[in-house]
């Protein structure tokens, strides 16, 4: 099959053109480094079917960071027969240089001149057919988000397809300097640029990185995630969700099973005790139940609001905010993308990692994230658990693990060798987010984290039963007895909860709703549930990421800080009470 | 000739030399920051943080220490 590859600097919209041109849904948003690995798809046109494949976004072919390397190798290993470069119409100059890398190669190109809208608002106006004369290759306007331009597209990679020989630029190979004067030349004579006066956004733009007011915005922005994604989890869960189980769903399935099996080890690993789904504990009543309305309406709730946060082009401009205080953590500004992303889910956070520049930096990430940083799912079990005691108790949890962040961080920073790498990246122009495509992002996140969840929960509370059955639990509870009550002040039982942690987090903390805890154990026991061990998902892509050398360093630290902080905080707040 | 550091918020210069090594050169290249380009210093972020500027309508963010090496003449 023939193989396309799309190319282009980061962010100028690859991924909306992969899905677009595929229909294969992958994540986009606003910020350079979206795509850190690659994903394939298939394109048909008439009765031609290709591999597409969509490209870390990079600046040029010799790379300066781990996604970057990936689009090099691509480039250089994969045989491609054509090549789609996109390029941000709003900013030809820099974006052909990488165009004349790609040439030097001679294999069949065709430009895409994305957001070609943004340009026109921009005053930026293209002469085409100079363009496509100069460059001796194809050239299609676009604005991939609204699918303008890519019917086009198609019929140009079909018609380059029949004729790929017509596609290849005749442009000389040529040094640096030369491609620069060049480009200067191509755009002297295609491009003319009118002056417009800064539009509302672009005031806003600005605004967000000034010290103060973007202090403020900062601070803004932070509350009002908070307001909508507790707010909105919540909405659901009372309105919607609680309802549908206990009105509908408990009964029902309560009396279907009791219908069929009545009693035996099937029946209690099915529906346990009943559908009160704290203590019951089967898997079609708190396994559905912690999933769908514990969880679920958080991780919604958070992923629109990010979603929403990327697309605009926020996070970025947090990332230029932060740069100075990551710094003394051994890490800079935009390890923030990587965090935000962990508190929807440390998956996609440990992958992103990759775009940090040195091991250093990425290990740290990684080590503050794993320990620090809690999932929505795990931080839907705990609102839910503490919630109802007050809110004093979530913040004295959220409390400590920004300190613990910020001292583990700067701990690391010293320890360590060497010195994060300076900051500097493309701030992206903040841009209205198009609904459509947001809602699919939320979709494919929402749906991802139900793939993933509902065989570990299912796993988890069948582990549990049999565990309780053959009496490993008991055992294990009667060994650590000591170490729970003694360092921690938690009864013994609360070890299964713990021991849980490794297979899913939510899980873990749902199972200390039957154990009757008083605010400050559950304090303690969400708290050394957050920093102990990640769950199995993560602990995977951390090994991947990182190495095992490394993951068993970060074991060793988590299971020593959780002990410290847990023993700590029990201490704290006993001798507070 | 000052640097990226002192020329002030809101002003704008034209760079004139990058101090550094030929890696430090290739990078700012890339995404266009080279010589001759014309360029507005946006801010500095706060707790002397990065330098944001902005060539051809496109900002950047780049830490104290590279933005101390690019050297412009202010206009």
């Amino acid at each position: 099959m023939k193989k396309i590859l799309l190319m282009g600097n980061p962010n100028v919209g690859k991924s909306v053109v992969f899905s677009r041109l595929t229909g294969v849904n992958v994540i986009q948003s606003n910020y350079p480094g979206t795509t850190v690995g690659y994903t394939k798809g298939h394109v048909k046109i008439d009765k031609n079917e290709m591999e597409l494949v969509d490209v870390p976004g990079t600046y040029s072919l010799s790379p300066s960071c781990k996604a970057e390397e990936v689009a090099r190798d691509m480039f250089f290993d994969e045989d491609p027969e054509l090549i789609i470069n996109v390029l941000d119409a709003t900013n030809l100059e820099r974006n052909l240089y990488l165009t004349l890398q790609i040439l030097e190669k001679g294999i069949p190109t065709v430009l895409v001149l994305n957001m070609w809208d943004a340009a026109k608002r921009k005053g930026v106006h293209v002469n085409l057919e100079k363009l496509k004369e100069i460059m001796g290759i194809n050239v299609v306007t676009a604005v991939a988000v609204t699918g303008e331009g890519i019917k086009e597209l198609a019929n140009t990679i079909n018609e380059i397809t029949l004729n790929p020989e017509r596609n290849i630029s005749k442009i000389p190979k040529m040094d640096d300097d030369d491609k620069w004067a060049f480009i200067g030349q191509i755009l002297s004579k295609v491009q003319k640029i009118e002056h417009r006066h800064p539009s509302m956004l672009e005031r806003l733009e600005d605004a967000s990185v000034r010290p103060i007011s973007g202090i403020i915005i900062a601070l803004i922005v932070l509350f009002i995630t908070m307001q909508v994604v507790i707010g909105f989890g919540e909405l659901l869960i009372n309105y919607i969700l609680d309802p549908l189980y206990y009105q509908y769903y408990g009964p029902f399935i309560t009396s279907a099973v009791e219908n069929s099996i009545p009693s035996g080890f099937i029946h209690d690993i099915l529906i346990g005790s009943g559908y009160e789904y704290e203590t019951s504990f089967g898997l079609l009543t708190t396994g559905i139940y912690v999933i769908f309305a514990v969880v679920l309406p958080y991780i919604l709730s958070f992923y629109l609001v990010l979603g929403f946060l990327e697309d605009f082009g926020y996070l970025p401009r947090l990332a230029v905010l932060l740069d100075s205080v990551m710094h003394k953590l051994g890490l800079h500004g935009y390890a923030t993308i990587p965090i935000v992303l962990g508190f929807g889910c440390n998956v996609p956070a440990m992958l992103s990692t990759r775009i940090l520049e040195g091991k250093r930096e990425k290990f740290i990430a990684a080590t503050l994230i794993a320990i620090s940083v809690p999932c929505m799912a795990q931080t839907a079990v705990i609102i839910g658990l503490i919630g109802k005691y007050g809110v004093q108790y979530i913040i004295i949890v959220y409390g400590t693990l920004l300190v613990l962040f910020v001292t583990l961080g700067s701990i690391l920073n010293h320890l360590l060798k060497g010195e994060s790498p300076e900051i500097f990246f493309e701030i992206p122009p903040y841009r209205l987010p198009h609904m459509g495509t947001l809602l699919k992002k939320t979709w494919m996140r929402v749906r991802g984290f139900l793939i993933e969840a509902v065989p570990f929960v299912f796993l988890g509370i069948l582990v549990v039963n049999i565990l309780y059955l053959v009496g490993i639990m008991s055992a294990l509870s009667n060994l650590l007895a000591p170490v729970m009550s003694q360092m921690l002040g938690l009864p013994s039982q609360a070890i299964d909860a713990l021991i849980m942690g490794f297979l899913r987090k939510d899980l873990a903390t749902a199972m200390l709703a039957p154990l009757n805890l008083s605010p400050n154990q559950l304090v303690v026991a969400c708290t050394v549930l957050a920093t102990s061990f990640p769950c199995i998902a993560t602990f995977i892509v951390l090994i991947k990421e990182i190495g095992i050398k490394n993951m068993i360093k970060t074991g060793i630290l988590m299971l020593s800080i959780a002990l410290t902080t847990g023993t700590l905080l029990n201490l704290i707040l006993n001798s507070l009470s | 000739m000052i640097t990226l550091v002192e020329l002030k918020s809101g002003r704008y210069g034209i760079i004139q030399r990058i101090e550094g090594g030929h890696g430090l050169k290739k990078r700012l290249e890339v995404m266009n920051i080279r010589e001759g380009k014309k360029i507005i210093k946006k801010c500095s972020a706060p707790l002397h943080g990065p330098v944001v500027i902005e060539i051809d309508g496109c900002k950047m963010a780049i830490g104290r220490g590279m933005a101390k090496k690019v050297w412009v003449e202010e206009i």
